[in-house]
């Protein structure tokens, strides 16, 4: 790990546990025959701060749930309160104005945009928040400084190894700071080396105030996360932490 | 429960979505400037189209203009030969007398009188040329011009010189009067004294040999009755001095006389061009709806193939409405793209054909701006689609599938 900027001021006082994320009782259901069900009721606190491993073997459910905490998802039953709102409730717009002021995501695949330079694809992160372009790409600068890839801004991501388009794609869920960020197998497509930077980078910004929970099924990532929700056939079979780190 | 407050709903700045609407069109280039290449052929070929006919439709119109549309002419049918039949000799007198009439200029096809370079050619090679006679006041009646050497004059009248018409001299291979010239008229030497420009109203005095009615009626057998008389008129009164001509020419068989107006012929050639326009602004038609269905095309490709940027574009915070306006500025703008080189094309190939022909350029505003506006319809139309699906793709899917 390079230099570590300081938290930003909205950082959270530390020691308030205010829930960021709540799910009730969820369940999600795809219709078709057989119809499938991959999360069961599922109930599950993240406070403000917490570093959470959501963690299960292929097929438990574990995406379907980060989907569900992105809100990109409703739930077919149940109750999902993303910081303090409740999402079956909202419009798309109000939806989409959750995820783009309160909530970062990382995907395992990525998803950088070819074409831009990392700044700019840090930078579209702040896009849906309608945000002037010269205030996105100041963001963008501080949010890639963090990571430690202040010399790294003006670099398509072809250019980039895969632990910097990593770390590109958590500056972009972090660019906005956001009351929680969440992370789909984000050491999924890196070699070990790779794997032990980012978990070394999630655990200090983890340090730095921000409130993560990363899903993975990779028990040794797992382990490196102050708590640990393990996952089985869409149910919550153990939480180590209880929503009180 | 929670002291975060209600999120805003998420928000695109209009100024983000031109940027954003080109994120496609910067990673795929050629494909977009193909996809643009289709409307732009369309609009390029309506563009030149009204752009060549707009022209040359104006330069005809100069032309009439110039030339007057207040000259009549008098016929009085053909004779079973194909020459001009004869009108009464006092014809051109009395159509001098019309009110409103201002010149009156009579000629006489000369029957049997042939013209040729010199005595040496054989008789039937006469070069379909005919001999007229006629009046010094041709000239002025017609407004017509000299080439060079001079139109014959009273005194040039009396004696064997001619004046030759423009394609006549042509076919005569007689370019121009440095060294004196004479032609084998009417099987005997005639001094050619001067060329003639085009007339465009009475092109049958291009291929003709004009000579005086005194030398006429003395070595060629004229009998005094003129078969083709002219008339300048005061230009308000030409339609109802036309009228009259017939009567006047000849009181005892007007039925037989024809009084023409050559003008409307030409106007005829600017309607005559206006309508074959019709069908190639129907091939540009269809090339315009071809290249709509090849951005329709492009754009639902590039909704599949970019499944995963719609979802990370959600997962951002995009709402269902930012990610259609995405596809459709994008279509739109490729659309502008292929409407902007249409009209710049169509409009360097208008130029293109006007210099070449000396025409002014001229290129109707409605081509330039319907040529515009039929490309952003287009584009509309051919993005709608398109950017229905993507606005209608569930996050969720797009991201798993990769």
């Amino acid at each position: 790990m390079t230099s570590i900027a300081p938290p930003p001021p909205t950082a959270p006082p530390v020691g308030v546990a205010t829930p960021v994320l709540e799910l009730d009782q969820v369940r999600k259901v795809y219709a078709g025959t057989p119809p499938v069900e991959p999360v069961r009721g599922v109930t599950l606190t993240v406070t403000q701060g917490e570093l959470v491993a959501v963690v299960g073997p292929s097929g438990s459910g574990k995406t379907t749930l980060l989907h569900l905490m992105a809100a990109l998802d409703r739930p077919t039953s149940g109750v999902v309160r993303v910081a303090g709102q409740t999402i079956g409730a909202l419009s798309d717009r109000r939806v989409s104005g959750l995820r783009a002021h309160r909530l970062g995501v990382v995907f395992q695949q990525f998803f950088l945009i070819e074409n831009l330079s990392a700044l700019d694809n840090v930078a579209t992160g702040l896009l849906y928040r309608g945000l002037p372009g010269a205030e996105r790409r100041r963001l963008a600068r501080q949010a890639l400084e963090r990571v430690g890839l202040g010399h790294r801004l003006g670099h398509r991501p072809t250019a980039l190894s895969g632990g910097e388009r990593q770390r590109v794609a958590i500056a972009r869920a972090l660019v906005g700071h956001p009351q929680v960020v969440l992370a789909d197998e984000p050491t999924g497509n890196l070699d070990s080396a790779a794997s032990a930077d980012l978990v070394a980078l999630l655990q200090a910004l983890n340090r730095q105030g921000v409130t993560l929970v990363v899903v993975t099924h990779d028990h040794g990532v797992a382990a490196a996360m102050a708590r640990q929700v393990e996952l089985r056939d869409g149910q919550v079979v153990r939480d180590s932490g209880g929503g009180h780190p | 429960m929670s002291d975060h407050g209600l999120a805003p709903p998420s928000r695109l700045r209009p100024a983000d979505l031109l940027p954003v609407g080109t994120v496609g069109l910067r990673a795929r280039p050629v494909r977009a400037g193909l996809s643009a290449l289709g409307v732009a052929i369309g609009i390029a070929a309506i563009v030149a189209v009204l752009g060549i006919t707009r022209s040359s439709q104006a330069d005809l119109l100069a032309q009439i203009d110039l030339l007057g549309t207040n000259l009549l002419t008098v016929v009085n049918g053909r004779s079973m030969e194909g020459q001009e039949a004869e009108l009464p000799t006092q014809a051109g007198g009395m159509l001098g007398r019309v009110s409103g009439v201002q010149h009156v200029a009579p000629t006489a096809q000369l029957e049997g009188v042939n013209l040729y370079r010199t005595d040496k050619v054989p008789s039937f090679q006469s070069g379909a040329l005919a001999v007229r006679a006629c009046d010094p006041a041709l000239l002025a009646t017609l407004d017509g011009r000299v080439r060079s050497g001079t139109f014959l004059n009273p005194a040039t009248s009396r004696y064997p010189a001619t004046v030759l018409g423009h394609q006549a001299a042509r076919t005569l291979g007689i370019a121009t009067l440095d060294q004196p010239t004479r032609v084998w008229l009417g099987g005997r030497w005639f001094a050619v004294v001067g060329i003639l420009d085009p007339f465009p109203l009475a092109p049958e005095l291009d291929r003709s040999a004009l000579v005086g009615f005194p030398v006429a009626r003395r070595l060629l057998g004229y009998a005094g009755h003129p078969s083709r008389i002219y008339v300048r008129t005061d230009v308000d009164q030409t339609t109802a001095v036309s009228g009259l001509l017939a009567r006047t020419a000849d009181p005892q068989r007007p039925e037989q006389v024809q009084a023409s107006r050559p003008s409307d012929a030409l106007t005829a050639r600017v309607a005559a061009k206006s309508a074959s326009t019709s069908l190639f602004l129907g091939l540009g038609a269809v090339a315009l709806l071809v290249g709509g269905i090849g951005i329709a095309n492009v754009m639902v490709i590039g909704v599949l193939e970019r499944r995963s940027e719609i979802g990370l574009r959600r997962a951002l915070g995009a709402a269902r409405g930012h990610v259609a306006a995405q596809f459709l500025v994008e279509s739109l703008l490729l659309a502008t793209l292929g409407g902007v080189a249409g009209v710049a094309a169509g409009t360097a190939i208008t130029a293109g054909v006007a210099s070449r022909q000396q025409w002014t350029v001229l290129i109707p505003a409605v081509a330039v701006w319907g040529g515009l506006a039929a490309a952003l319809a287009i584009g509309a139309v051919a993005g709608l689609y398109p950017a229905m699906r993507a606005a209608r793709q569930a996050p969720t899917d797009a991201l798993r599938s990769v």
